[in-house]
């Protein structure tokens, strides 16, 4: 396991985390902002395995079983929600739907 | 049980007569409204006379009655006390005699009024006040009854409200008579941060132990309350609101405004004589203001029409003989006055009533005339209330007003002679309204119907102003004597007690034989314009329009739109800004949201980062 050094490993998590964040920040999609989130929590589970590694404790890969749960979880309810949202109004363009402005 | 423990109830039975006439109202038929309004007055009458007969044939020690406290904070203790002593004594049988006459008078006078209920829920509430204000043993308490009375004042003047002059008139007296009342109560703090008490009494005793005769403590202390008094008593230079406060009706002038509410500045500057008396330059003021009052009120007096105006500048100028008594120490000549005052000036105020009542309220004597024959029970309760104001020998009027003039000229004979010009004025002018209203050329057109009501107070009003100066109240317990008159016979007395006959004589010359003629004598330039000026009240009222109205009405139009609202407007503006933008912010988009929350994660952890 020690073959890879850490440093490689936080980088990965660091890129795949950000390109997660410019898939939500970017894409109009629904469908492809909730696939880009589960991007960013595989990212931040990857940085936890890499830790847990780095120090040879369980608890990266402890944190990393809660985020694939709380992943479950969320494109559970996101995809629900995302049903719901285009049988209502008919699309999935995140910046059509913008019933809540102030 | 004695009587005296009773003392309490004398100024509650009117109260209770307030309260019960202003809750159940017009409900009640006219007869019980008046046997309520007028019993409850009568009640106190009843006690008051019972109290006094026991006063004065006991030791007349001054009797205090607590009947509870109504502040306590810290030091400061005011209770709801009662002080009875010969001078409050006098004053309970002013305002509880002359009231109940005039009560009586009032049923009949007011009888065709729609507001009966509430014109004697008025008077008793009057009443209640002006016996708290001279039973008070404190000076917050009288303080209340000071206000109360002003209030009476207010409400009673603006009775016939829906003619918008008298509600002027109304606000006039209450709002001139405010600036007196302020002074009173500065002077009222000045007295409790120095003495640390409110106590009348103990005040009294204070400021001549603790302060040196003269200094500036107890000058302005006292010229503080001075100032009180001028307001309420209508003396220079705040004497303006009383011609108009003639606009209540006539009951009300002769209770109010001439024997009751405006005699309590008289009241309160002997009750703190003491004060006074370590005040030389503020005492001697208040003789000035009373004799330049007295002969100003006297000249407005002598140019009037309206036959309330008369008496109501009589009014002012007779009060100005009791504030000439009180600057020259003569306390219980000063009281006496007040005394007898009540009495003939409350008897001339009815009698003008009644002509007013019989003449479809006609106040303009030169309309008048010849009513002599018509009415005359009127006729010579003028006649005895002329003879008494203008001091005729025999009179109340005169026993009193010849005691002050005496008194006077021991003090100073520059305010002797006027004082004695006073009375030549007094007489001229009393003369002339007895003369115009009922001597002469007859008018027709008298509805002569004045029923029992109105002319038993009449009569009785007319004994006490004709033998009220027998009375002799035992004013030595609470004033020092200053003076021991023993002008028997001298010059200065004769001159005292024939100057009324000269006005008498001026008076019978131009309005009863026609010798001359005051038309004549007025047509030339300049005494018509003394004339009107007189007629106006000396200009006062135009005096204060120039200095105070107009400056504060021009101000007012200045700050049209309020500059310290402006700051509450800028707070307004400043939210409803921050609204917009903040709300501007909240567009609805979800990409929106998540990179404000990005971007708030960069900038945080750089600022970790960076620290």
């Amino acid at each position: 396991m020690n073959g890879i050094p850490m440093e490689h490993g936080l980088l990965l998590s660091a890129v795949l985390f950000v390109l997660g964040l410019v898939g939500v920040l970017v894409r109009r999609n629904l469908i492809m902002i909730l696939m880009s989130l589960e991007v960013m929590l595989n990212a931040t589970g990857l940085a936890f395995i890499v830790a847990g590694a780095r120090w040879g404790e369980a608890d990266g890969q402890i944190m990393f079983l809660l985020i694939l749960t709380l992943a479950a979880a969320e494109v559970g309810v996101g995809l629900g929600l995302a049903l719901q949202i285009f049988r209502r109004f008919h699309t999935l363009d995140a910046d059509s739907l913008n019933g809540m402005k102030g | 049980m004695k009587a005296i423990e009773l003392l309490g109830w004398v100024p509650l039975f009117p109260f209770l007569g307030f309260l019960i006439l202003v809750l159940a109202g017009e409900r009640l038929s006219k007869p019980l409204i008046a046997w309520v309004g007028v019993g409850s007055v009568a009640a106190s009458a009843l006690l008051v006379a019972l109290i006094g007969v026991e006063f004065l044939n006991g030791t007349m020690e001054p009797y205090r009655l607590v009947l509870g406290s109504w502040m306590e904070v810290d030091d400061l203790s005011i209770p709801v006390g009662f002080y009875l002593d010969a001078l409050s004594v006098t004053m309970l049988f002013v305002v509880t005699g002359v009231g109940f006459l005039i009560h009586v008078y009032a049923a009949g006078f007011m009888e065709d009024d729609l507001g009966y209920a509430r014109f004697f829920a008025y008077m008793n509430l009057f009443v209640s006040a002006m016996l708290v204000l001279v039973l008070a043993d404190n000076l917050v308490l009288l303080y209340l009854g000071w206000e109360g009375v002003g209030l009476g004042s207010y409400l009673l003047i603006g009775f016939w409200y829906e003619d918008p002059n008298n509600g002027y008139a109304a606000r006039k007296a209450f709002v001139m008579t405010r600036v007196g009342d302020t002074a009173l109560l500065v002077g009222l703090f000045l007295l409790f941060t120095q003495l640390h008490t409110f106590d009348i009494q103990l005040l009294m005793l204070r400021a001549t132990s603790q302060w040196t005769s003269g200094s500036l403590l107890p000058v302005a202390a006292a010229a503080l309350l001075l100032g009180g008094a001028l307001g309420k008593s209508a003396q220079l230079p705040l004497q303006s609101w009383l011609p108009d406060a003639m606009a209540g009706p006539t009951p009300v002038s002769a209770l109010i405004h001439a024997a009751t509410m405006v005699t309590a500045g008289v009241y309160l500057i002997a009750r703190t004589h003491a004060l006074f008396i370590m005040a030389p330059s503020v005492q001697f003021v208040v003789a000035v203001m009373g004799a330049t009052t007295l002969l100003m009120a006297g000249c407005s007096a002598l140019v009037q029409t309206d036959i309330k105006r008369i008496l109501a500048y009589s009014t002012i100028s007779q009060i100005g003989y009791m504030f000439l008594a009180l600057g020259v120490g003569a306390w219980s000549s000063a009281i006496f006055h007040l005394l007898t005052h009540a009495f003939f000036k409350a008897l001339l105020f009815l009698a003008a009533g009644a002509v007013i009542f019989c003449f479809h309220h006609e106040h303009n004597i030169f309309k008048m005339g010849g009513l002599r024959k018509a009415m005359p029970l009127a006729f010579w309760s003028f006649v005895i209330g002329s003879a008494a104001l203008s001091a005729l020998p025999f009179t109340s009027g005169f026993y009193s007003k010849h005691e002050i003039l005496l008194a006077v000229f021991d003090a100073s004979p520059g305010l002797w002679t006027a004082g004695c010009l006073g009375a030549i004025i007094t007489g001229i002018y009393s003369f002339r309204l007895v003369f115009v209203v009922f001597f002469g050329r007859e008018c027709p057109g008298i509805k002569a119907r004045v029923g029992w009501q109105m002319s038993v107070p009449l009569i009785l009003l007319g004994a006490l102003a004709l033998l009220g100066g027998m009375l002799k109240i035992p004013l030595d317990s609470v004033f020092p004597v200053v003076f021991n008159h023993d002008h028997t016979f001298d010059l200065v007395s004769v001159i005292t007690v024939l100057a009324p006959f000269v006005g008498l004589l001026i008076a019978v010359l131009f309005y009863l034989t026609g010798t001359f003629s005051a038309q004549r004598l007025a047509g030339y330039g300049l005494a018509n314009q003394l004339r009107i000026f007189c007629f106006n009240g000396w200009g006062i009222d135009a005096l204060y329009g120039a200095f105070v109205v107009r400056p504060f009405k021009a101000i007012a139009k200045l700050n049209k739109n309020d500059a310290v609202d402006g700051i509450y407007v800028a707070i307004a503006l400043l939210s409803r800004v921050g609204y917009s933008r903040v709300s501007a912010s909240q567009t609805g988009r979800i990409r929106w949201y998540a990179s404000s929350v990005a971007l708030g994660a960069v900038v945080i952890i750089a600022i970790g980062w960076l620290s």
